[in-house]
């Protein structure tokens, strides 16, 4: 049916990035996504976690080394892309709905579609009673709940997360992180999310990659075997917890060297 | 609401006590009427020249807002120019730095000599008094835009166009509204200044610079006095004014542009 069903989502090799004559962000990075799955890029900070995700989206270019994006150049895979940025990155100067139809206004989507799609996505992500307010009338969390809804709206195969969560108190960043497993099981995305946090990354992962530090490369892999289906109650289970521990030590190791 | 209410009326006790301290001083210290003339006098000026009160005060009006919405026009062009680089920027900003440090009274002879007297020379001089902080905040907006909205933009494969008119252009007009409002208050200096050049002496033609010129030397205190009054009420009228356009445009989304707090 699909004639790139045997492709996979994200090819990198061999990518390494500098900027100017500086040392090294990323050193000789190999890494395959395979389609829908959710993958966590987690390391200390400087590392090039971000130039990862900014390389995927084509919004850096490698100085060496490929990317294809579902057999493209990330330039012009753009259109299955969406991008969260770790602030809401929302315009003031427009409503939610605006904010959610912007991708699809840019893109010329014709009016009758980017009103169902907004009205759709209001519904999903729980922000139809404040349709018509502006960003600043909203909270942080409120505020990432619009940034999501706006990346989905032009329905993109590939999400690419940059510490979305950071800046939220826990109890919101849990409650968002259940709701990315929830849309993300609906719509069958591919996922790669960069977060500081290893519970956040255990909790939405199928694999996780470390990265450690000068210059930044990949130092470990986990595979998260917890069920595919999961609610905020494996937070509390020993499994979950002997994964966190695992990668926690791993993360501490990258600092020691 | 009530704290609005105490605001102003605090506002009129210090107008009144001012008023009663003029009196006193001329009580006191015996000043000549052609020196300091008394309030009640100046309140008998506005109301026996009303009318050419109202007919200058109406043309400096015309001359300030002429210039500043040349200004406007003018310096948001201007504006996009600079936004397209740094290197633009580098080679045309000092010219701006010379608009705005050229004492407008060294050259507005010149602008006399070329364009003669009379409310066109008066526009000019309120435009060019007026331009500078028009372009420098709205250069400032322009290119202030947070990169990530910028990637943003590049995700959804935006065009240059849709960069300027749906990002860049929005994202500076708090930055335009306060040029403007530096903008409106220099422009009616701009036009004062101006017509004590080159203000028109013709019928109907003269407006507040050229009348306080006449006034004064006819030491006709107490109207130059009601004509001082009419351009603090015409400079206070246009900051009104574009105050009120500010909040009207920004209220919804703009956190500067909500009514200032009495403090």
């Amino acid at each position: 049916m699909n004639d790139t069903a045997g492709v996979p989502e994200i090819e990198i090799a061999g990518v390494t990035k500098r900027y100017g004559n500086a040392h090294a962000v990323l050193e000789s990075i190999d890494l395959v996504v395979a389609k829908q799955e959710f993958i966590s890029i987690i390391g200390p900070s400087g590392c090039g976690k971000s130039t990862i995700l900014k390389l995927i989206a084509g919004l850096a270019i490698p100085t060496s080394g490929t990317i294809r994006v579902d057999g493209m150049t990330p330039q012009n895979a753009r259109e299955t892309i969406s991008f969260v940025f770790q602030d809401a990155t929302l315009l003031p100067w427009r409503t939610v709905k605006a904010n959610i139809g912007l991708g699809l206004e840019l893109e010329h989507a014709p009016n009758e579609r980017r009103e169902k799609e907004i009205a759709a996505l209001l519904e999903l992500v729980g922000l139809k009673n404040v349709a018509k307010s502006y960003p600043r009338e909203l909270s942080g969390g409120m505020k990432m709940r619009v940034s999501i809804a706006r990346a989905l709206a032009t329905n993109p195969r590939l999400m690419l997360l940059d510490e979305p969560f950071a800046a939220l108190d826990e109890m919101s960043r849990d409650r968002l992180n259940e709701e990315i497993l929830r849309l993300r099981a609906e719509q069958n995305w591919t996922a790669v999310f960069v977060t500081h946090s290893v519970a956040e990354a255990v909790f939405l992962s199928d694999r996780i990659v470390v990265l450690a530090p000068n210059p930044g490369r990949i130092h470990a892999e986990f595979r998260v075997d917890l069920p595919a289906s999961r609610t905020s109650a494996i937070r509390n289970s020993p499994e979950f917890d002997a994964i966190v521990t695992r990668v926690s030590h791993t993360l501490r190791e990258t600092l020691r060297q | 609401m009530k704290q609005r209410a105490i605001t102003v009326l605090n506002a009129l006790a210090v107008f009144a006590a001012l008023l009663v301290l003029w009196q006193l001083i001329l009580w006191v210290f015996h000043v000549p009427p052609f020196m300091l003339p008394s309030p009640w006098a100046v309140m008998r000026a506005v109301g026996a020249r009303f009318p050419s009160l109202l007919n200058a005060l109406a043309i400096t009006a015309e001359e300030s807002a002429g210039g500043l919405a040349a200004s406007i026009a003018v310096g948001v062009l201007v504006a996009l120019v600079f936004a397209q680089s740094r290197w633009v920027r580098k080679m045309l900003y000092p010219y701006t730095l010379l608009l705005q440090t050229v004492p407008i009274i060294a050259i507005a002879p010149l602008i006399l000599m070329w364009m003669g007297a009379g409310i066109p020379a008066v526009t000019f001089v309120a435009f060019i008094i007026s331009l500078a902080p028009i372009i420098a905040n709205t250069t400032q907006g322009l290119i202030s835009v947070d990169e990530n909205l910028v990637h943003l933009f590049l995700m959804h494969n935006a065009s240059r166009r849709q960069l300027l008119f749906k990002l860049r252009l929005p994202h500076a007009v708090p930055d335009l509204f306060v040029g403007i409002r530096i903008a409106s208050g220099i422009a009616v200096i701009g036009a004062i200044t101006g017509e004590l050049f080159a203000g028109s002496g013709r019928v109907g033609e003269g407006g507040l610079g050229y009348s306080i010129l006449y006034a004064s030397s006819q030491l006709q205190t107490d109207y130059l006095f009601a004509l001082v009054l009419a351009a603090t009420v015409l400079g206070f009228s246009f900051l009104f004014l574009v105050m009120f356009l500010e909040w009207y445009f920004l209220h919804r989304w703009h956190e500067s542009a909500r009514a200032p707090e009495a403090e």
